[in-house]
């Protein structure tokens, strides 16, 4: 996404990515430049006209002569940089991250809705994780199904708070927030009342159309029936933010 | 018996073991690799998906030999086995000594579908109380002879568990249930002499 | 007002006490007064009406003296002396004070004496703690008395900011706070940051366990702290502050809001310092009790009222911080030493300590040792010295297993490395950190794994949950743990818990993520074998 105020005296770059020579603005970001150029890289939180939020760490990639992982998501590119997106040690730890995240609620794929359509099921192809090695919380989350157009599964969100950004940004509602610490954070409707109580809540449905799992669906979806479009966020995201 | 604890080592990868096809064939013809087949708490629906590999069945076969299976008549496993596939998760006692059996009879052990790779549906008690699962559905949502069936039947374990956190399984093969074609790519490849990536084929529940 | 007026001012408050040969200081700061400190204040200002006031001896309240373990402490110094040149008194209680009092002038009272000369005090150098335990915490005439704000006038009417950037760098202070970021380095960069508006940020969010070294400094000296943060201000072009404080330190607020209004009134804060141009208001935020609002960027979150969660870094808070203003943000213990800096310049402070770490550290001696307290010692002493000299070895003939440096962020370090000197770079080579300060010494009877499994379960209740490592990794890694405490353990389950403290560290978001597996693999270095004691046998 361009940059709220488009400045006309950024300068151009030239960096690589994989041993690819690439050229790119100085104000994007690496995950940026590697959506443009078709470079895959794995990415939870990151959605193309929100925040960035920096927090599920899957996007992290290797910079020759550093030392420690930078998110592609929150770094921005620098002329001669040298970023590798595919390392073996990326991959492990990308794997265990989705492991960890698999282990944390209980993600049952072929009951889910979302089923076939969700972000963290292809992801977990994506990373190779045919099984998870991490023993399974087996926590017990609940659901809210308050709200007459939509549904609300803790059980399947994994925080990303895609959908707190989206109501707070381009909505401007901020009915979403999260609440508590650790791995009790949850996401909350205005003072953790039930959706359909909340009297912020414009229904719109963007949260749902962002989230990337069976987390926020429309009610009266059963088993793999929630398809989600997105496209609608860059294009309002561009206007919202034009000078 | 550890809810949590893995049974291998989860740092390494398992090594690969010695793929059971691409033998030398002996003089009496190719030598058919032996696999055996069982359904733990599952729906065997993964079976059925075996079936529905339908006439490559007949291909397979010539490669193959189903050595033990709720498909065959066979009704001891015998002491060795090639390839073990598992569907389902381990719920019970009875599951469990199953799945310790297939281990130690099979050089290789396939976990198939999402309950044995991850518990998949029959997990879904897990975060409440066998009691009140069990009293649920023989109980309160019973219209006739309300009772929990005690005799005949194995005792349930409080977690159920996937199959590679009670024994070392080899390969995985997620799906609800896993799509033939992704079962014959798995077959094939061993077959072969490969191992098989699943994860190109298939995943969790698809 | 010029240092000379400053000069004048402080000899006319020290003049005002000349009357009274003697001080009795009852140290007021929180762990004296949790064993009974107010009461034996009481006490003595009884004691000294009864006796007519012909002692010439004054009662009054100072901060922490250090050895905690010994109070109620209580010391009558000669008017002006410091602690070493005064008689100590330990364990006091109320009806001591007579004889205390009567002893005033002649021979000390023996029954409670707390000798001086103990290596415990003899070998501290005082520098952030030198008015600790002489000077009363709520008065700013005491401060000033003590050559207080003298740093600050001098700053503004005889510096430039960038000599005093020069100075802070040239003393090559590094953070105090755990990281060890060169401090002259952050000033200038902040200073370097076009900006109309600029912040300073004092981090007093210490929540390490067994970690005080912080609320000591500003329950006993809070101007000082103060003094620092202005300096601060004016070298790098700031009007506003705010000193980050966790509520769980009532008596370090309370101090706190004295001092702030106090140096108000004298002409110390707020508009038109030192009757100079430059303005400087200091505002006292609250944590709520998080551990991460220590972490920068939650912080600041937490100042701007949102939730205190870190973010991504860059842009770091020199350049976009508090309300995306140019931030400098340093803890405690670091603007306690600027001051002393500029006061003595900045190559004073660089002979002291080792080549890449200068000055002094105040550490928290706590667990199972004969002295626990608040020490300070030039970096690069060495860990027994600490430990056995000063800390007094291990009570009860037990014998010395492992010192825990750097809290939950940090790592165990036994026996065989007791000789390395204390300091950033060495700590870092045994897998731990310096830490704010915290060193909790274990002996024989500590099981490591519960030590390791302790550290775990507050990172993981403290984890903010924003990162997925972090938030599910320290779960896990402590339901491991536990496991393993509980002999249910698997080899898997170890190899499982490395594997886990490797992504979290390389993967986390922000610094609680990063470090907390540093105990876990700090005990694993060193202390293996109990984790393999205790694996079970599947």
């Amino acid at each position: 996404m361009p940059p709220a105020n488009p400045q006309a005296n950024v300068r151009v770059v030239t960096l690589t990515i994989d041993g690819q020579d690439l050229s790119a603005r100085a104000d994007e970001t690496i995950i940026e430049v590697c959506r443009e150029n078709q470079i895959p890289i794995p990415s939870l939180c990151y959605l193309d006209g929100l925040s960035i939020w920096g927090a599920c760490r899957l996007c992290l990639v290797e910079l020759e002569g550093q030392n420690r992982l930078f998110a592609a998501c929150s770094t921005r590119v620098a002329e001669g940089m040298r970023i590798t997106t595919q390392t073996e040690r990326l991959r492990r730890y990308r794997r265990t991250i989705v492991e960890l995240l698999f282990a944390e609620r209980s993600h049952i794929c072929s009951v889910c809705v979302s089923n076939n359509h969700c972000e963290l099921q292809t992801l977990a192809q994506k990373c190779g994780v045919d099984h998870v090695r991490i023993p399974y919380r087996q926590a017990r989350y609940q659901m809210d199904s308050s709200h007459e157009l939509f549904r609300l599964d803790h059980n399947r969100c994994i925080l990303c708070t895609r959908c707190v950004r989206v109501c707070d940004e381009i909505e401007g509602a901020h009915t979403w927030d999260v609440m508590g610490r650790g791995s009790d954070c949850q996401v909350i409707t205005d003072l953790a009342q039930p959706w359909g109580e909340s009297e912020t809540c414009t229904g719109c449905g963007k949260c749902v159309q962002v989230c990337p799992t069976g987390a926020l669906v429309k009610q009266g979806t059963s088993a793999g029936e929630m398809v989600k479009d997105k496209h609608f966020l860059p294009i309002l995201a561009r206007r919202r933010h034009a000078p | 018996m550890n809810d949590t604890h893995l049974s291998h080592d989860p740092l390494t990868p398992l090594p690969n073991p010695p793929p059971p096809g691409g033998r030398e064939p002996d003089t009496a013809g190719a030598t058919r690799i032996r696999v055996a087949t069982a359904w733990l708490d599952g729906c065997s629906g993964c079976h059925m998906s075996f079936l529905d590999m339908d006439e490559r069945l007949v291909d397979l076969a010539q490669q193959l030999d189903i050595v033990y299976s709720p498909l065959v008549d066979a009704k001891v496993l015998p002491d060795q086995v090639d390839v073990g596939i598992l569907e389902g998760a381990i719920s019970s006692e009875d599951d469990l000594r199953h799945a310790q059996e297939f281990r130690k009879h099979c050089k290789l052990l396939i976990s198939l579908g999402d309950c044995a790779v991850n518990g998949n549906v029959p997990a879904m008690r897990n975060p409440f109380k066998l009691e009140a699962v069990l009293d649920h559905a023989f109980r309160e949502t019973a219209t006739t002879q309300p009772q929990i069936p005690t005799v005949g039947v194995p005792p349930l374990f409080r977690q159920v568990r996937p199959v590679h956190a009670c024994v070392a399984v080899d390969v995985f093969v997620p799906g609800c249930p896993p799509p033939a074609d992704a079962i014959f790519y798995v077959l094939t490849e061993l077959i072969e002499g490969r191992t098989p990536d699943p994860s190109k084929v298939t995943r969790f529940g698809a | 007002m010029n240092l000379d007026d400053l000069a004048e001012l402080a000899e006319g408050y020290r003049a005002k006490e000349a009357g009274n040969a003697y001080e009795a200081r009852v140290c007021m700061a929180a762990s004296c007064q949790s064993s009974g400190a107010p009461a034996v204040l009481t006490a003595l200002t009884q004691a000294l009406g009864e006796g007519e006031g012909e002692t010439g001896c004054k009662v009054k309240g100072v901060g922490c003296m250090g050895l905690c373990s010994a109070g109620p402490l209580v010391a009558i110094a000669p008017q002006g002396a410091d602690l070493m040149g005064s008689t100590l008194y330990r364990d006091v209680k109320p009806e001591d004070a007579a004889d205390i009092m009567a002893s005033v002038g002649g021979a000390p009272l023996e029954r409670l004496r707390c000798p001086t000369d103990q290596p415990f005090f003899a070998r501290q150098r005082r520098i952030v703690l030198e008015n600790s335990g002489i000077i009363d915490p709520d008065s700013c005439k005491g401060y000033v008395a003590v050559g207080g704000y003298a740093a600050l006038v001098q700053a503004l009417g005889e510096m430039t900011p960038a000599e005093v950037l020069r100075e802070v760098t040239a003393s090559g202070l590094r953070g105090r706070g755990g990281g060890g970021y060169p401090a002259g380095l952050k000033w200038s960069t902040v200073a370097k940051v076009p900006g109309d508006q600029k912040y300073v940020i004092c981090n007093a969010d210490e929540g390490d366990p067994g970690a005080f070294m912080d609320r000591a400094v500003l329950e006993s000296d809070p101007h000082r702290v103060l003094e620092g943060m202005a300096i601060a201000a004016y070298a790098i072009g700031a009007s506003k502050g705010y000193l980050y404080v966790r509520a769980e330190y009532p008596l370090a607020v309370e101090r706190l809001t004295t001092a702030i209004r106090k140096a108000k009134r004298s002409g110390f804060l707020g508009a038109r310092i030192a009757e100079t141009s430059f303005s400087f208001e200091v505002e006292i935020r609250l944590g709520a009790g998080a551990f991460v609002c220590g972490e920068e960027t939650a912080l600041m979150a937490s100042i701007e009222g949102n939730r205190g969660q870190p973010r991504p870094r860059p842009p770091y808070p020199a350049e976009s911080g508090l309300w995306g203003c140019p931030t400098l943000i340093n803890n405690v213990e670091t603007f306690a030493n600027i001051a002393p800096i500029i006061r003595n310049g900045g190559d004073w402070f660089a002979a002291i300590g080792t080549e890449k770490s200068k000055g002094t550290k105040v550490f928290a001696l706590a667990g199972t040792i004969a002295n626990t307290g608040l020490i300070e010692v030039p970096m690069g002493t060495r860990l027994r010295d600490i430990i056995e000299a000063i800390g007094g070895g291990i009570p009860g003939g037990k014998a010395f297993k492992a010192v825990q440096t750097g809290g939950p962020s940090g790592g165990c370090i036994p026996e065989t490395h007791l000789d390395i000197p204390v300091d950033y770079d060495s700590l870092k080579t045994l897998g731990t950190i310096m830490g704010s300060g915290g060193m909790i010494v274990m002996d024989e009877t500590a099981d490591m794994v519960d030590v390791a499994r302790y550290f775990m379960e507050f990172c993981m209740t403290e984890s903010c949950g924003k990162c997925i490592p972090c938030r599910a990794g320290t779960q896990q890694m402590h339901a491991l743990l536990d496991s393993i405490a509980r002999g249910r353990g698997t080899r898997q389950d170890l190899a499982l818990l490395e594997e886990l403290c490797e992504v979290v560290q390389a993967t986390s978001l922000c610094g609680l993520g990063q470090t907390a597996p540093n105990p876990v693999l700090s005990t694993l270095k060193y202390f293996r074998e109990e984790y393999e004691a205790k694996l079970s046998g599947t």
